[in-house]
């Protein structure tokens, strides 16, 4: 008779980047089927680990250059799910997509999702992930009830927030360093319909555009701002608007009434992204052909929901048009009263640099409890930087702009910042390495990111 | 209602196929060394394709409890109507060139534990004169190489031993389906070189579910296998034996 002794499996020695193919790091990544192997993995030694789920994080989070690396994507299985409550417990490598395609038919959507659908649960917990409706129902983490965290010591704990709650604070946007959240509960939510009702909304300029945001609020649960980010003078910031909301069986006409959960069709306008080669020129030629498309401002239109939230994922491989050396996404928040004023300068910077972007997004946010989360009420913008000479030290200008202002910039996105900037927009970064190092003594769990920001020391 | 069983479910080709099987309505009984693995496999098939998959325990090379577990398994489904195959180990190829006792466990956990458990399955399902019998093969077996001779051997003997029973259960219209699989994407090739040509566990599922479906007796995964194995075959044995992969 054999016995299943489970030994550490073998690694792949593997060259590794993030979304925005910058930088590029090499580790030995293991890649565990059974949860055995995985305490193996954590166990075998003390050097350097970190998680990884679907690799979707733009920059370093999930990198960890010469050391080990834990590639969770087959530990993603779904436990159980009580249609009566909506609760799913899975695996944390369970993705968006798997929800989507597993629930949608049932009536039921995730509660949160990013701007891709092909992230795991453990890396949106891990980077406390905010969707288009975060000023009204906050980010995926809030309606996740609780989670199993293996830890440095293979140990697994339960972290609510009853139960370990500051572990649980701490992982919540902890960027995997407190250990590999194995397993969790979340709360899906209740859909009639696979269709979004809403509009699209033309805004002239800036203060348009947040003059929409706030009319539109009570309104429309889902919203977000495509910003042409060439656009200057009193037209700078000039912006389309995607709203809306799970339509109702009486919202929708009889053809898709008839068939309200199916997933399949993809009938909506989306603004559309023809992805040129991203140099100035093209990017403003695009801009401009954009915004003339939604020119006139659309009444009620009905959206399928992957036009709707994922316009995105329909373009395969889009990182690459940026070319080899990569790209950096800049993600940055700014308090209410500091937005409107940020935003023109970040803006107007950024049209002054022509490092060129046309991937500007900007959204609403509510409060966040994280320690390390990235959300705080307020305005967020996000805008695509291809890797070019000059490029990180512009970024560095922004940084400025954004600190002085009490904003922050997203870890999941960095991969450039200091670690002088990173504790000065973290002011709870003494309460996250507390709760650190009674999880993770020896700091087991590092990545590329945590020593890049110096974030335990 | 198709009642399957299903060995070595936490491979994950044993697990896409079971949701295959899920799909469409087979009622599942999911079997592991490791209860609470097969039960976290059992249990997301269920969530997944919304059905209720059982789950237990086997171990191949524990001869003596298999009866004992077949005819649980069977119990539990109320009937048996089809069983797959899809446990196996490359085992320690280096110690197994010298060692014995690992050598011994290599063709225990692919052949003789095969064997032991597809007998009393198919004894079930000659007497009730229906079913299936699908056997998870490796392309492995098609030619002793010196690298994995000693797994490869197993997958060769249960490859000729599949082969038989085809023939004899035929008369009882008992399905038996041979697959040679290639190479997988799955912990058994993760970390080792020349993964070229390699494909997802999703995709060897589909191939599988669909060969089963079209009631194919031997079929390659996928197809090209076929020609590169009738190549490697041709390979004549003096030049054959310097090859090093
Ligand atoms: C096109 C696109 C659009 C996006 N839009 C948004 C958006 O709208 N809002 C938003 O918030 N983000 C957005 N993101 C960012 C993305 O949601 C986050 O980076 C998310 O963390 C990615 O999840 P992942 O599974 O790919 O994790 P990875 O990138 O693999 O890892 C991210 C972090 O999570 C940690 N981690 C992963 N799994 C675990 C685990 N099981 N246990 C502990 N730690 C773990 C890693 O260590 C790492 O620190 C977008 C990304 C892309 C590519
Ligand atoms: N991957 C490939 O490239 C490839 C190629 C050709 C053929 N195959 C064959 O495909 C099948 C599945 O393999 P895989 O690649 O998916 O690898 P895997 O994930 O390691 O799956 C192996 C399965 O066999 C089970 N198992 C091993 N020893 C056992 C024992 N003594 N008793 C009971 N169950 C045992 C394992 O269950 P536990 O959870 O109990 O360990 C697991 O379910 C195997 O037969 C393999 O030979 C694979």
């Amino acid at each position: 008779m054999t016995t299943n002794t489970i030994s550490v499996p073998n690694p792949r020695r593997a060259l590794l980047a993030g979304w925005g193919r910058y930088p590029l790091s090499e580790s030995d990544v293991y890649r565990p089927d059974r949860i055995a192997e995985l305490q193996a993995v954590v166990t075998a030694n003390s050097t350097s680990l970190i998680a990884r789920g679907a690799g979707r994080a733009y920059g370093d989070a999930a990198l960890n250059d010469q050391n080990r690396v834990v590639d969770l994507t087959r530990l993603n299985r779904m436990l159980s799910f009580d249609p009566a409550t909506g609760l799913l417990r899975c695996e944390a490598a369970v993705t968006i997509a798997e929800l989507i395609d597993v629930f949608l038919p049932r009536g039921f959507f995730p509660p949160v999702t990013p701007g891709t659908r092909f992230v795991t649960l453990g890396g949106s917990v891990a980077a406390d992930v905010h969707g288009k409706n975060h000023h009204r129902d906050s980010s995926l983490a809030s309606h996740v009830t609780w989670f199993d965290l293996m830890i440095a010591s293979g140990e697994v704990i339960r972290c609510s927030r009853e139960e370990n709650s500051a572990l649980f604070w701490a992982t919540v946007g902890g960027m995997g360093l407190t250990g590999v959240i194995l397993e969790l509960e979340l709360r899906m939510r209740h859909v009639e319909s696979a269709y979004l009702d809403g509009e699209l909304i033309r805004a002239g300029n800036v203060d348009a555009a947040i003059e929409a945001f706030e009319r539109i609020d009570a309104q429309y649960g889902y919203s977000v701002a495509w910003i042409d980010c060439n656009s200057t003078k009193s037209a700078l910031g000039r912006s389309i608007l995607n709203v809306g909301n799970f339509a109702t069986l009486d919202q929708l006409p009889p053809n898709l009434a008839q068939n309200p959960l199916s997933t399949m069709p993809k009938l909506s306008p989306r603004v559309p992204f023809n992805f040129p080669a991203v140099n100035s020129l093209t990017v403003r030629a695009f801009n401009a052909v954009n915004y003339a498309i939604h020119r006139e401002k659309a009444a009620h239109t009905i959206f399928d929901w992957d036009s709707f939230f994922y316009p995105l994922d329909s373009i395969r491989n889009w990182p690459r048009i940026y070319g080899k050396r990569g790209f950096v996404q800049y993600q940055c928040v700014w308090p209410p009263a500091e937005s409107r004023a940020g935003l023109v300068e970040v803006l107007e910077a950024i049209t002054r640099s022509r490092r060129g972007s046309f991937l500007a997004v900007l959204k609403k946010f509510g409060a966040q409890d994280g320690l390390l989360s990235f959300p705080m009420p307020g305005y967020t913008l996000a805008i695509d930087f291809p890797v070019t000479d000059g490029m990180l030290e512009f970024l560095d200008t922004l940084d400025v702009m954004v600190l002085k202002r009490g904003g922050r910039v997203y870890l999941a996105k960095d991969a450039r910042m200091s670690p002088e900037t990173f504790r000065a927009m973290y002011p709870n970064l003494g309460n996250w390495q507390a709760a650190k190092s009674s999880a993770d003594p020896e700091n087991r769990f590092s990545s590329s990111l945590s020593r890049r920001l110096r974030m335990t020391e | 209602m198709n009642r399957v069983l299903i060995l070595g479910a936490t491979s994950p080709i044993a697990r896409a196929l079971a949701l295959r099987f899920a799909s469409d309505g087979a009622q599942l009984y999911l079997a592991a060394r490791n209860a609470d693995e097969a039960r976290r496999v059992a249990e997301d098939v269920s969530a997944r394709a919304g059905v209720t998959a059982l789950s237990g325990t086997f171990d191949a090379s524990d001869f003596a409890s298999h009866d004992e577990f077949v005819r649980h398994a069977a119990a539990a489904l109320g009937g048996l109507d089809g069983v797959v195959v899809c446990f196996g180990t490359l085992g320690d190829e280096d110690s197994a060139q010298t060692d014995p006792g690992e050598a011994l466990a290599t063709i225990h956990q692919n052949f003789t534990g095969a064997v032991s458990l597809i007998t009393l399955a198919a004894r079930h399902l000659e007497q009730q004169r229906s079913g299936f019998i699908i056997v998870i093969g490796s392309v492995a077996g098609e030619r002793g190489r010196k690298k994995n001779y000693v797994y490869g051997s197993a997958k060769g003997a249960l490859a000729t031993f599949a082969q038989g029973l085809r023939g004899r259960l035929a008369a009882s219209g008992v399905h038996v389906m041979t697959v040679k699989l290639g190479t997988v994407d799955t912990r058994m090739t993760w970390g080792r070189e020349g993964a070229l040509l390699t494909i997802a566990p999703a995709k060897a599922a589909d191939l599988i579910y669909a060969a089963y479906r079209k009631r194919a007796e031997v079929v390659y995964v996928p197809w090209f296998w076929r020609l590169i194995m009738g190549a490697i075959r041709m390979i004549p044995e003096s030049r054959f034996k310097r090859v090093s992969f």
